[in-house]
């Protein structure tokens, strides 16, 4: 019998994943230079910056923070929205510019923007060619300061999550040991994920971005088996012993 | 085959130092060829506790400059002739530290000593990382209270990502030494217990060393305390955890003070 203990939702706070693949301008010196060829290039694909998120890096170049400003701002006139910057230092930008990125990860599909003017000027992105995995299994204690993101589905710690460590899945999360740390299933939008864990010692639980705290639970769960999971929108927390 | 064992603990004054040149001066005792070095640069510390602070000419960063040669700034201990010290600078910091200059410098200590030991600083930047980079084994000094095993579990998330061991693969041997143990404030709560640090930080355990006076008197007269008072309850226990370090089998256990008979009639902790 699960002694299921629902507990008021908490304010209207939610923590949303969102994935989106963002095409990378990495520009090279001298910088009228590329601007040229970027614009013999988009001459014939005039559309196709439209709708795409751009990320900038900047790591060939070495530009002042009004200079970085500038090229944004010749960038926009050629319609390409830049939404983010990478290979830069943040403490040496001010809040005008767009934030600093630095976890972003190489993503399956890219573009080809071609210089010859037969392609209509649209481009396709080439699916993921190989199947991803849909479950992330780690046979090892996951320690503080380690964070484990996996969107693609379940994962499954055979071992202690330490204190200081989270675990965020776009699946469920199964931990076969002590939960010391923060564990967010359903990450990217999926109500019906759940966490399990052989002794709930969690700093956080989150399903969905819905999420409690150490201090929200009950104390009664606490170093027990346990699981959870979401009733309209309410965390369920239950004792699996 | 030379071992490079760093002492290592993320949490600042938990017993690192002591540690190094306790262990240091242990293996020396039993025969050992062993070099102790101080990676705290701009807080140097180690030459303190080892009693080498009047003879320091060059250092660590000296070597990996250039500056002087590693024979220059090794500095013998004159307790046990088989003990060196390479000193870290005091007058830098360890953005001075490159990675291919310590892995020259481990390189060349490898070829000379059976034991290269490296006293890391507190912290997981620069200093601490690169204290790790090069070691076959870890000593993560671990003080019985909360912050310290929680900082000692990030040290440990380290050791398995960013030694060279580690990126190449392969596992780096890592044991923890539980230091400042007191057992009457474990059993009243005061203080977690041995199997609550262990199963939090799940690797294996090297040694109880108990809270004693007898550390701090060690290292104010400048020697390791395996020396200035080997049958402290301190020394004891760092004795017994470099025979472990070696591959012998002692048991475990919490060395308690040796109570003289004046004590027992007067009811205080050994002197």
């Amino acid at each position: 019998m699960t002694n299921a203990i629902a507990v008021r939702p908490q304010g209207a706070m939610r923590l949303h994943g969102r994935s989106i693949m963002a095409f990378v301008l990495a520009p090279t010196a001298p910088i009228t230079d590329w601007l040229r060829e970027l614009d013999k290039r988009t001459g014939t694909s005039p559309a196709f910056f439209v709708g795409r998120p751009i990320i900038l890096d900047l790591q060939a170049l070495t530009l002042e923070e009004t200079q970085i400003g500038e090229l944004i701002t010749q960038l926009g006139e050629r319609g390409v929205r830049v939404m983010a910057l990478e290979g830069i230092d943040a403490d040496q930008l001010g809040a005008s510019l767009p934030p600093v990125l630095k976890r972003g990860r190489p993503s399956a599909g890219d573009a080809l923007l071609s210089a010859s003017s037969s392609h209509n000027g649209v481009a396709t992105a080439r699916p993921p060619r190989r199947q991803e995995p849909s479950s992330l299994l780690i046979d090892s204690p996951i320690r503080s300061g380690q964070s484990v993101i996996f969107p693609n589905g379940d994962v499954t710690v055979l071992g202690p999550v330490a204190s200081g460590a989270e675990v965020v899945a776009g699946g469920s999360i199964h931990i076969y040991g002590a939960l010391r740390g923060r564990a967010m299933a359903g990450s990217m939008g999926n109500a019906r994920a759940r966490i399990f864990c052989s002794k709930n010692e969690a700093e956080l639980i989150s399903i969905d971005g819905y999420y409690r705290t150490a201090e929200e639970m009950d104390a009664s769960l606490r170093s027990r088996p346990t699981q959870c999971w979401l009733e309209n929108r309410v965390l369920a927390i239950a004792a699996l012993d | 085959m030379a071992k490079v064992l760093v002492v290592t603990s993320g949490k600042g004054g938990v017993g690192k130092t002591t540690t190094t040149a306790a262990l240091g001066a242990a293996l020396a005792q039993a025969g050992q060829k062993v070099a102790v070095v101080d990676f705290d640069v701009g807080l140097r510390n180690l030459d303190l506790v080892m009693g080498a602070e009047r003879r320091v000419v060059f250092d660590l960063v000296n070597v990996i400059q250039g500056t002087a040669k590693l024979s220059q700034a090794l500095i013998r201990d004159k307790r046990l002739e088989t003990l060196w010290l390479l000193p870290a600078s005091q007058t830098r910091d360890k953005d001075a530290l490159t990675e291919e200059g310590v892995a020259s410098v481990i390189q060349e200590l490898r070829g000379r000593f059976d034991w290269v030991i490296c006293d890391s600083p507190a912290g997981i930047e620069r200093g601490a990382t690169l204290a790790m980079r090069f070691a076959d084994t870890a000593v993560i000094v671990t003080n019985p209270e909360v912050s310290s095993v929680r900082d000692s579990d990030r040290i440990i998330g380290l050791l398995d990502s960013k030694t060279e061991k580690a990126e190449k693969g392969q596992r780096i041997d890592k044991h923890v030494l539980i230091t400042r143990y007191d057992a009457q404030r474990a059993a009243r709560g005061e203080m977690l217990n041995i199997e609550d640090v262990l199963e939090i930080l799940s690797t294996p355990l090297l040694g109880i060393i108990p809270e004693s006076e007898d550390v701090l008197r060690a290292s104010n007269v400048g020697s390791p305390v395996t020396i200035s008072n080997a049958t402290s309850a301190p020394a004891r226990a760092y004795l017994d955890a470099a025979r472990r370090l070696k591959g012998d089998d002692v048991p475990m256990n919490i060395p308690s003070e040796r109570k003289g008979l004046f004590d027992k009639l007067f009811g205080r902790r050994a002197a």
